[in-house]
């Protein structure tokens, strides 16, 4: 993280509510090329709304949101045209859902989930996507025989690791994950937090994760934002935060960790 | 059977002519002048209730009602036969509402209502095809919403529908869509040619025939102009293919046309006919000893 580089994605004063009280609000921060940022904070706290707002899957009511866009250089995302947005929310953007089902095309093959982003973008061999997609497989730890199986037939763990390959393909340079291991057991967590945080690095992806799991946090997160009611209470560097933790909330949260 | 055009049936004068009142065709010809502006584009409509339910053509016949002028001649077919329940009854619905000549000859005929089926025959200037269609929304399969199809549509993004044909060649290891293949109608709108078999779909690239979409359900029309651009979506390198039979019309031996399998016995033996009946008709009578010699040979 080079402190004079520009920043990939800033948010100012971003808010977001649902109906005046329940979402975000008041948000800001920087996104640097390459850096993973954990947002963090109990259920109902407003982590995936800021999620939404800042990706303008849901429009922010107030703030701006600006990104650093492969054309058109540092772009205030409100001032892009609906298809230009879907367009980066497609090639440039990720998605990950903590349900797989909800980030998969269920009843199309392994394959074609991770082609799909590829034919969208007007990728039109079926040869070269049927070889990128198996090239992926295999980043993803996947036996590449499963390329034609649907995704019904894997477990939940590979599922997610589909999800993320199919994010992927087109290069991204930002990802946006919601609760990607929650719905795991421990052991598959491990694994693909493992993977997650090699990809990250391999690719030099930035990422905003949205987790209520600090072991999460710690793990993948350079930098982490703490929420509760709506708004940041605390944010910094994540190990800063873990270890020292200032506010009352924030100490309640670490502390409440178990010590191994 | 005779391939003559028949005479008119007597018009019951207590309709309208063409069933539907003035405004309503008036609605519909708006509608259709607004499709034919926006080749492949789905324009909605005030679709009427039909005296036969959906799913039986409610949109075709709403089509024609609109566009028939006493001076037409109409031809109605199913399956690409002229005698099915399907077909007669709607040319019997037509005569008694209008009053206007039918036919079964391709040639004659200035407006053919049709399901399934383009005419082997081929269409000529001035002629208007109607399709009966059951779900006009070639996205629906990968999007239920309607609201995002049609953001989909304004800002022509397709490229999802490549999905489903990955799919047949991953699966099958060629395209086996057969039928309600996908188009690219003058390389913008991607439309959904009803349930023809993909074999009459290079009969819809620049036809000089209009053709007319209607889908009473749905409640939308579509068009494709005369001279019209349609291209088949396809991969480079697995193209676009109509289907081939290695056998021949058991009737007439045409090995051009698309052939019906009939399944005659539980021992699986089975023949193959022309599924387009007035075109296979019409060559066997050339093929009898007593036709013109000339045309029996061609």
């Amino acid at each position: 993280m080079n402190p004079q580089a520009n920043p990939l994605l800033s948010v100012r004063g971003m808010t977001r509510t649902w109906d005046g009280v329940h979402g975000c609000r008041d948000v800001s921060f920087d996104l640097y090329p390459g850096e993973v940022l954990c947002v963090v904070g109990e259920s109902g706290s407003g982590k995936s709304t800021l999620l939404s707002a800042v990706s303008h899957q849901t429009r922010p009511q107030a703030g701006s949101v600006w990104y650093d866009t492969r054309d058109q250089g540092f772009t205030d995302l409100a001032a892009l045209p609906a298809a230009r947005l879907r367009l980066l929310a497609r090639t440039d953007w990720g998605f990950v859902r903590q349900n797989a089902r909800d980030g998969l095309r269920m009843q199309v093959s392994a394959g074609a989930n991770i082609a799909e982003r590829l034919m969208a973008v007007g990728e039109r061999q079926y040869g070269e996507l049927r070889r990128v997609a198996g090239n992926w497989l295999h980043k993803m730890e996947i036996d590449v025989g499963r390329l034609d199986d649907a995704p019904v037939s894997f477990s939940g763990g590979m599922q997610q690791r589909l999800q993320i390959a199919r994010n992927l393909v087109t290069h991204p340079r930002l990802v946006f994950m919601d609760e990607p291991t929650a719905s795991l057991d421990v052991s598959v967590q491990a694994r693909l937090l493992d993977l997650l945080r090699q990809l990250v690095t391999d690719l030099g992806l930035a990422a905003i994760v949205v987790t209520h799991d600090l072991a999460v946090a710690r793990l993948l997160a350079h930098r982490t934002l703490v929420m509760r009611g709506g708004e940041v209470v605390e944010s910094g560097l994540t190990d800063q935060i873990l270890d020292d933790p200032q506010h009352p909330y924030t100490q309640l949260l670490v502390s409440s960790i178990l010590q191994s | 059977m005779t391939t003559q055009q028949q005479a008119a049936v007597a018009r019951d004068d207590h309709y309208n002519f063409g069933y539907l009142d003035e405004s309503t065709k008036r609605m519909l010809r708006r509608a259709l002048l607004k499709a034919v502006a926006i080749p492949g584009y789905q324009v909605p409509f005030g679709s009427r209730e039909m005296p036969l339910p959906y799913g039986w053509g409610t949109g075709g016949i709403q089509v024609t009602a609109a566009i028939i002028g006493s001076g037409d001649v109409l031809k109605v077919i199913d399956q690409g036969s002229d005698d099915t329940t399907n077909a007669i009854n709607i040319r019997r619905f037509f005569g008694r509402v209008t009053g206007v000549a039918t036919t079964q000859s391709t040639p004659a005929a200035t407006i053919v209502q049709t399901r399934h089926r383009i005419p082997e025959t081929p269409l000529a200037a001035g002629q208007i095809m109607v399709f009966q269609v059951p779900i006009p929304e070639p996205l629906r399969w990968l999007e239920p919403s309607e609201t995002e199809t049609r953001t989909m549509h304004a800002l022509a993004e397709y490229g999802g529908m490549h999905v489903k044909l990955y799919e047949d060649i991953a699966q099958h290891g060629r395209i086996a869509t057969t039928y309600d293949y996908p188009v690219i109608v003058n390389d913008r709108y991607m439309m959904r040619p009803s349930p023809i078999p993909k074999f009459d779909n290079p009969k819809l690239d620049g036809s000089p025939a209009l053709m007319l979409f209607g889908a009473g359900r749905e409640k939308r029309v579509y068009a494709v102009p005369p001279y019209t651009r349609v291209k088949s979506l396809d991969f480079e390198d697995h193209p676009f293919e109509v289907q081939s039979w290695s056998e021949h019309c058991d009737l007439c031996g045409s090995r051009e046309s698309f052939l019906d399998e009939i399944i005659l016995d539980d021992a699986g033996t089975r023949r193959y006919v022309c599924s387009d009946t007035e075109y296979c008709n019409d060559r066997q009578a050339r093929q009898r000893p007593d036709a013109n010699p000339d045309e029996a040979a061609a």
